[in-house]
């Protein structure tokens, strides 16, 4: 049975992140399950064990909670849960564009962040309705009244039906789901017309197969409908349909409006693309939804094995994370220092140390990344054009007309005090200022910047100028046209692939000492002096010498103990194994992990 | 086929007592109230029985007491083993045997005694000629009696040797220099010098780690290495091994006979030996030891066999340390592994381009400047 459409509510929850989103979705959830609470302890104990154990994750987590209102009337609310971080923006905007309204959530004593700002101005691109809810009034350090101001200040948004509320305490959430019935508009839709149901995401679970989050947009999704999949052209039987609560519950249908989920004798999420729109074979809608933009990796290095062996082991691993997140891209890449490997994309770097964490913790592996790069586009003198993805890659600069690099737009909230520091790291990093506003005791700042000068450790230094407490959001706003070289790092007076990178000609000598520097403290002496040089083209443009090991030879002899040298040969020969090496230089694997953290000032 | 040759063979004997463990120590060395030494005499002689068992084809070359502190045990005892392995294995003429001693009043009254027991070459851990230096290093002698236990040596022993301990912290290179200067004026024909190590589980570890005192860097060690070397040289005592000088003909062959990879049996608690294609090692603790070897008649903790491969890389690492260098056709004979089956020759000619190993008529040796980083010569030249 469908639900009547007008007692339907689907929103989402925006937060910046530590501003209490997952402590009122679980809230939410309990207060609303609280009528069938013994039932419901029971059966969502189950469900998470057979969760646990099948490792499923529900990436935008979908809960459906019956409401009964203060009006006397029950309501279905599908609260559609998303990722708080930049890298995974295209997440949120799935989730949003399914909902009709978002609850903001926005701590009461720390006030509006980056986060906030970029997620809210989200949900108003997809015309949400949105309920600000003030949460942690129970600080003492809650200073609500301000916070509102600063919500109709910075964002502008009214504060008229804002709840005030602790999550933690439980204190007003009875008010904040009054307030998703009362202000958050029912979805339309007319169930009798022909299916259109958008694709909202999809995961592979080891027992359903893949299993696909859906919202009705017109028409009813049922049970034993043959399926089409507009753009990917593919059809389907539809063998299961149903809902989250949070358990997994089958339902005979589901209408429009509504959110649920169905499985299709699917096998793999690549089958799969999200924002695609579903139909009816038999009576099919006459236009696709207006789709999704495919995902786009933003960052892109090369993932090696230490141990050259294990690369078919990592090819295996890097499939099987690829099966629960098609969000990330590989693809064999060779390198004549590092030997096979891969290049992979994400989304940024959060997502890359996610998957990178996830090879090394889940999968056993001991990996080598090479420096993030982002896409430049080329443009060649004979006119054509090329994207790179892999310093190594680069032509020849003489066939070069030009390069173009990504840009962001970054938004920057920072208290007064070290306001300095962050923009004079803007400014180091080649930023443009396009706003600066002050919010009480706090400034925004909005800077054009380089997308190549933030892969590096733009957070961290951030972070760390402002002892933790500026707030960073980002969105891409297109390629521009910049004096881009490669430079190389010669190790040795040898060329090594894994740590040339393209820098802007301007930053490039800093950039250059800096690394030789790290080098200099990360590879160990040699019996041999070793030079390492960075060079931009035959160039050097920063030189360091690491001088030759002096002395390293066990005075004593330990009488006839031949057994305890033997020892230290074979430690020299596990520690080689941590090495990679270049001619004749053992380079160890934290050389490359260091080269993603070129701080300035170190 | 080389064959293991049924050839000569090194006796080691070890004593695990002293008086009191020094701070920079991890020799295998105990503290005991009491010491039975008639049942230490009869352990110690049912191991060189069984050795001899195993062994008996072997002509013994020398006899070296270490320890420990040997020059502790009874006379007697000394003695008696001496005697046991002439009787037991077929010794060459000019049988070398040293004992290890330490410089006291007590222990350079029996030199005589241990003359008598046919000990013909004695080494003392003299350590440093500095007083506070002794203090710093916790040794119980001063200055003044380890020149009279020298002097007594001297006077008793034709073959004298002492050890000292350099290197040590705020060693300069002037102070070391005059030190070095004053022991070689003593005029022994061997010296052993040592740059101090601090070795794990050392009353030296925990003082180091926790910054209560500093070493030398990297480089000035390596000055003063190469000082040690010019100085010794000149005095007529050149080093033959990384820590080991002696005027010609005096080296210790006992020491050498392992650098060679020649044979060698190891008694005595934590004992090592090589024989017969097997690396033997004692149980180290004294009680346990003793226990072990009055139940079985000896007190191995292993005997592993030691394959082509593991006795080549052993060779490499002991032979190297020598001057002279490896003898290709011998380190055949020895290991059954060829010496460019070991090394990597690719490593081997980048070696000899940076100064740092050379050809011999015979073989290969390492540099000065080579022996200087041997661990990591080593390591390049196997490939690690
Ligand atoms: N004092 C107080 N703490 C809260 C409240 N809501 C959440 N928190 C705490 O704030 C932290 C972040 O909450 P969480 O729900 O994980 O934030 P999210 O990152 O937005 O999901 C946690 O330590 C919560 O316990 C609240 O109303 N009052
Ligand atoms: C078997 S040990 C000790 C022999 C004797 N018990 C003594 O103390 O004189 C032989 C020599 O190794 C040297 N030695 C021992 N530990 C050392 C260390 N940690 N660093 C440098 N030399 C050391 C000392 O010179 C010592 O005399
Ligand atoms: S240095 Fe010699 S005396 Fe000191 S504890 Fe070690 S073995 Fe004993
Ligand atoms: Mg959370």
């Amino acid at each position: 049975m469908t639900t009547d459409i007008s007692k339907i509510r689907n929103f989402s929850i925006i937060a910046h992140i530590d501003h209490g989103k997952s402590t009122l979705a679980d809230r939410l959830i309990q207060a609303t399950g609280g009528l069938q609470q013994r039932e419901m302890v029971e059966q969502v104990l189950d469900n998470m064990d057979i969760e646990r154990e099948r490792g499923i994750t529900i990436k935008a987590q979908t809960v459906r909670l019956d409401y009964k209102a203060k009006d006397g009337q029950t309501y279905v609310l599908n609260l559609m849960d998303t990722p708080g971080h930049v890298d995974f923006a295209y997440e949120v905007s799935r989730s949003l564009s399914a909902c009709e309204g978002s609850i903001l959530v926005v701590d009461a004593s720390q006030g509006v962040e980056a986060q906030t700002l970029a997620n809210v101005y989200q949900a108003i691109e997809h015309d949400h309705e949105i309920v600000p809810v003030i949460n942690k009034i129970d600080l003492p350090s809650a200073d609500p009244d301000k916070v509102k101001l600063q919500i109709e200040d910075v964002i502008g948004i009214s504060t008229e039906h804002a709840v005030l509320a602790s999550a933690k305490s439980g204190l007003g959430i009875e008010d904040v789901l009054e307030a998703i019935v009362r202000f958050i508009p029912p979805p339309k839709g007319d169930p009798s017309a022909p299916l259109k149901v958008m694709l909202v995401d999809s995961w592979y679970d080891q027992y359903l197969g893949v299993v696909i989050l859906v919202r009705v947009i017109e028409g009813t999704l049922r049970k034993g409908q043959m399926i089409k999949m507009m753009a990917a052209g593919t059809e389907h039987l539809v063998d299961r349909v149903g809902v989250f609560r949070p358990k997994i519950e089958t339902v005979d249908d589901l209408g429009p409006g509504e959110v649920g989920f169905i499985t299709a004798q699917m096998k793999e999420v690549a089958q799969t693309r999200v924002g695609d729109t579903l139909t009816e074979i038999k009576r099919p809608c006459a236009e696709p939804l207006p789709g999704f933009a495919p995902v786009q990796s933003v960052v892109f290095c090369g993932l090696f094995p230490v141990d050259a062996s294990d690369f078919e082991k990592l090819r295996d691993s890097l499939s099987k994370l690829r099966l629960n997140d098609a969000s990330f891209t590989f693809e064999m890449e060779t390198s004549a220092a590092l030997g096979f490997g891969f290049r992979c994309g994400f989304l940024g770097l959060l997502h890359l140390e996610i998957i990178q964490e996830r090879l090394t913790r889940e999968y056993d592996l001991n990996l080598i990344t090479t420096a993030p790069s982002v896409i430049y586009k080329i443009q060649m003198n004979d006119g054509t054009n090329l994207e790179l993805h892999n310093p190594a890659d680069m032509p020849d600069t003489v066939r070069i007309a030009h390069i173009e690099e990504p840009w962001i737009e970054a938004t920057i909230f920072v208290p007064d005090d070290y306001l300095g520091g962050i923009l004079k790291l803007c400014q180091d990093r080649r930023g443009i200022q396009k706003n600066l506003t002050y919010a009480g005791t706090r400034a925004m700042v909005v800077y054009e910047l380089p997308l190549n000068e933030v892969v590096f450790d733009f957070y961290d230094r951030l972070k760390s100028i402002s002892r933790g407490y500026a707030s960073f959001d980002y969105h891409q706003i297109g390629h521009r046209e910049g004096d881009l070289v490669k430079m190389s790092l010669l190790v040795n007076e040898e060329p090594v692939d894994a740590l040339s990178m393209i820098v802007h000609r301007s930053t490039a000598e800093a950039r250059g000492r800096h690394m030789c520097e790290r080098m200099k403290d990360l590879i160990p002496r040699h019996l041999f002096k070793i030079p390492i040089q960075a060079a931009i083209g035959g160039k050097v443009i920063a030189r360091e010498t690491i001088s030759a090991m002096r002395k390293d030879v066990t005075a004593k002899c330990y009488g006839g103990d031949i057994s305890r040298k033997k020892k230290l040969l074979e430690k020299q020969k596990e520690g080689k194994k941590r090495m990679r090496t270049f001619g004749r230089v053992d380079i160890p694997q934290e050389a490359f992990i260091a080269a993603l953290r070129m701080g300035d000032e170190g | 086929m080389p064959s293991a040759r049924s050839g000569t063979l090194a006796v080691y004997i070890h004593w695990p007592f002293c008086e009191s463990k020094c701070a920079y120590c991890d020799f295998n060395s105990h503290v005991r109230d009491t010491v039975d030494h008639a049942r230490w005499r009869q352990t110690l002689l049912a191991e060189l029985n069984f050795e001899a068992g195993l062994t008996s084809g072997h002509q013994v070359t020398s006899i070296f007491f270490g320890g420990g502190t040997p020059s502790l045990m009874q006379p007697e005892t000394v003695a008696t083993l001496i005697d046991a392995v002439k009787k037991l294995w077929p010794t060459n003429d000019n049988l070398e045997i040293t004992l290890e001693a330490n410089p006291s009043s007590v222990e350079a009254a029996r030199f005589k005694d241990f003359a008598a027991a046919g000990i013909n070459r004695v080494s003392l851990g003299i350590q440093a000629l500095d007083d506070r230096a002794l203090q710093f290093l916790t040794r119980r002698h001063d200055l003044k009696s380890a020149l009279a236990a020298l002097a007594t040596a001297q006077a008793i022993f034709d073959r004298v040797s002492f050890d000292l301990i350099y290197a040590r912290p705020e060693q300069t290179i002037d102070a070391w220099e005059q030190e070095l200067k004053q022991a070689l004026a003593f005029g022994t024909g061997h010296l052993s010098l040592y740059q101090l190590t601090i070795e794990p589980n050392t009353g030296f570890a925990g003082t180091y780690k926790r910054g209560g005192f500093t070493l030398p860097d990297e480089d000035t060690a390596a000055e003063l290495y190469t000082l040690t070397q010019a100085m010794t040289a000149d005095a007529g005592l050149p080093a033959y091994e990384i820590s080991n000088h002696a005027r010609p003909g005096q080296a210790s062959r006992h020491n050498l006979s392992y650098w060679a990879y020649d044979d060698y049996v190891g008694i005595g608690p934590g004992a090592h030996g090589r024989r017969l294609h097997q690396a033997t090692a004692r149980l180290k603790r004294p009680e346990a030891w003793l226990e072990r070897v009055e139940q079985h008649g000896n007190g191995l903790e292993t005997a592993e066999p030691l394959d082509s491969r593991s006795r080549a890389e052993e060779a490499l690492l002991m032979g190297l340390r020598l001057t002279v260098g490896i003898d290709a056709e011998l380190y055949y004979q020895r290991t059954g592994t060829p010496l460019n089956g070991i090394i990597d020759q690719s490593a081997l000619s980048a070696s000899i381009d940076d100064g740092l190993m050379v050809a011999t008529p015979k073989g290969v040796t390492a540099t000065a400047a080579g022996r200087l980083v041997l661990n990591r010569l080593i390591a390049t030249l196997v490939g690690a």
